[in-house]
């Protein structure tokens, strides 16, 4: 009764089709709000890591470090089992929240870093000559210029988070992909593993794919937009 | 009151000791040359005097107040302008936004005063009809002009070059040099590392030759060109001097 080609399983997927979107709901809120906490450690984090302040510079790196080197799975049950037995359970959704936005908030930081960093020299000692602070520095003349440098990796970053949303399955998350575990195992609704799970990754990839599709040829175009400014740019004479 | 004052000025990179208790005056509207081998000290010289380097000891004042880390952002917007060898030109504005960026932002003034200060300027180095395009677009003398124009859109009253021509193609580095000329007739107070004597000797009231980050001989133009004292400086003009 669980075979692929079972027709009595794919309509059991039809009937209890709300458990699907409701896990589609649940991922997409959890992406949405773990990416806001993502953006502002990334933004904070990034910008400490390209500083003149070692220390900073070096708090930063620790944070990148300490969350890309160990499992995000290990992250959530940190979070919410440690959390949980000394008394301060930040519960189920939260954890979400703070779990991936604290692990997507790393990659974010170095995207950040690494466009910052692919501004030569020069802008910033030509906006510190004309007087400019740290933050005119950055607004008009470094993030400017940085940004489609940035934007097209952090939106593999955005992918990846939304595809991590499954990690929650780790601590009971209500997810998308804890929904249909929930639904492959329910009592009543149970079996039909297969289909349920080709459903789960239809809509994955509905979301991801046109994402990252996106996400590259933007950036392919940026590079033939960059190629196309380096020709112009070949002395002309006056 | 001397313009620019460095008063035993030492700055080190790590172990590397690059200026050795430097002290230097430049008067107000007084056009000074820096000469002297590469790695001398030069650029970092003129970039102490805007704090793009915060020097290890010693003072810089700047029209009478001491540069610090606390107060570099306010004097150098008042004060100093500078030029650099790569122009640095801001690629994503058009050359009218370049100039008219620093008076909106930091010098209040409206986007009209702000324009008519541009215009005024693109004239002086005869590009008023690149407006509207993309620097990237313009070839390097050009982009240089431009950038002369954006340090004289603030108005202030000493201009630093760091080797303003070095990175031009040679047929377009008298374009710029007569810009330089051209601003010299002015009451502004002009810093300019170069190794174009021909420039020094028609603009320059004074030289300094530096070695090994200190300033080992200074006079006129002429002094140089006639008899300068080391033999060191003799050597190197011997070599530069086309
Ligand atoms: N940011 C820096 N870090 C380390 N060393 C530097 C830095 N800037 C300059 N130096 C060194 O200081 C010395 C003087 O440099 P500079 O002032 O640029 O000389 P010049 O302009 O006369 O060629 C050189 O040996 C150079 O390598
Ligand atoms: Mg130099």
């Amino acid at each position: 009764m669980s075979g692929l080609f079972s027709p009595r399983a794919w309509n059991k997927i039809w009937i209890y089709r709300g458990t699907f979107l409701l896990g589609l709901t649940n991922t997409l809120k959890t992406a949405v709000v773990a990416l806001l906490i993502a953006l502002l450690l990334g933004i904070i984090f990034g910008l400490m890591a390209t500083s003149n302040r070692k220390i900073l510079k070096s708090i930063s790196r620790v944070y990148v470090e300490v969350i890309q080197n160990t499992p995000v799975l290990l992250q959530m049950c940190f979070l919410y089992y440690a959390l949980a037995f000394s008394g301060h359970s930040p519960g189920i959704i939260v954890t979400g929240f703070l779990a991936l936005g604290i692990y997507t908030g790393a990659y974010m930081a170095e995207v950040i870093r690494a466009g910052i960093e692919s501004v030569p020299k020069g802008q910033f000692e030509a906006a510190q000559s004309q007087g400019f602070g740290y933050a005119g520095q950055m607004f008009y003349i470094i993030i400017p210029q940085s940004i489609k440098v940035i934007l097209p990796p952090m939106t593999n970053v955005i992918v990846n988070m939304i595809k991590n949303t499954s990690c929650l399955y780790i601590v009971g998350g209500a997810d998308l992909l804890s929904l249909t575990y929930s639904f492959v195992t329910g009592e009543n609704t149970g079996g039909s593993y297969a289909p349920a799970y080709i459903v789960c990754g239809v809509i994955f990839f509905l979301i991801c794919f046109p994402l990252s599709s996106f996400a590259s040829m933007w950036e392919t175009s940026l590079k033939k937009r960059d190629q196309k400014v380096f020709q112009n740019g070949t002395p002309k004479e006056a | 009151m001397a313009m620019i004052k460095l008063e035993n000025v030492n700055k080190s990179f790590g172990d590397l000791h690059v200026l050795k208790d430097v002290n230097l005056e430049v008067e107000e509207g007084e056009k000074l040359v820096i000469i002297g081998p590469s790695g001398s000290g030069k650029s970092t010289t003129v970039r102490c005097m805007n704090f793009l380097e915060a020097p290890s000891s010693g003072h810089v004042y700047i029209d009478g107040t001491e540069l610090t880390s606390k107060n570099k952002t306010k004097v150098v917007r008042e004060s100093t302008s500078m030029v650099f060898q790569q122009f640095n030109l801001y690629p994503h504005m058009t050359v009218l936004k370049n100039l008219t960026l620093a008076p909106m932002k930091l010098h209040h003034k409206s986007k009209k005063e702000a324009e008519e200060l541009a215009y005024h300027y693109l004239d002086i180095v005869g590009l008023k009809d690149k407006a509207d395009v993309y620097p990237t677009t313009l070839s390097g003398g050009q982009q240089q002009r431009i950038a002369i124009a954006r340090a004289l859109c603030s108005q202030s009253k000493i201009i630093l070059f760091d080797e303003p021509t070095s990175a031009l193609d040679p047929e377009t580095i008298q374009e710029v040099l007569d810009v330089m000329i051209k601003l010299a007739k002015e009451n502004i107070t002009m810093v300019v590392v170069t190794h174009e004597m021909g420039f020094a000797r028609q603009v320059a009231d004074r030289v300094i030759f530096m070695e090994d980050g200190q300033i080992i001989e200074s006079g006129t133009p002429e002094h140089f060109f006639n008899n300068p004292e080391s033999e060191r400086v003799k050597q190197f003009l011997g070599k530069i001097i086309r």
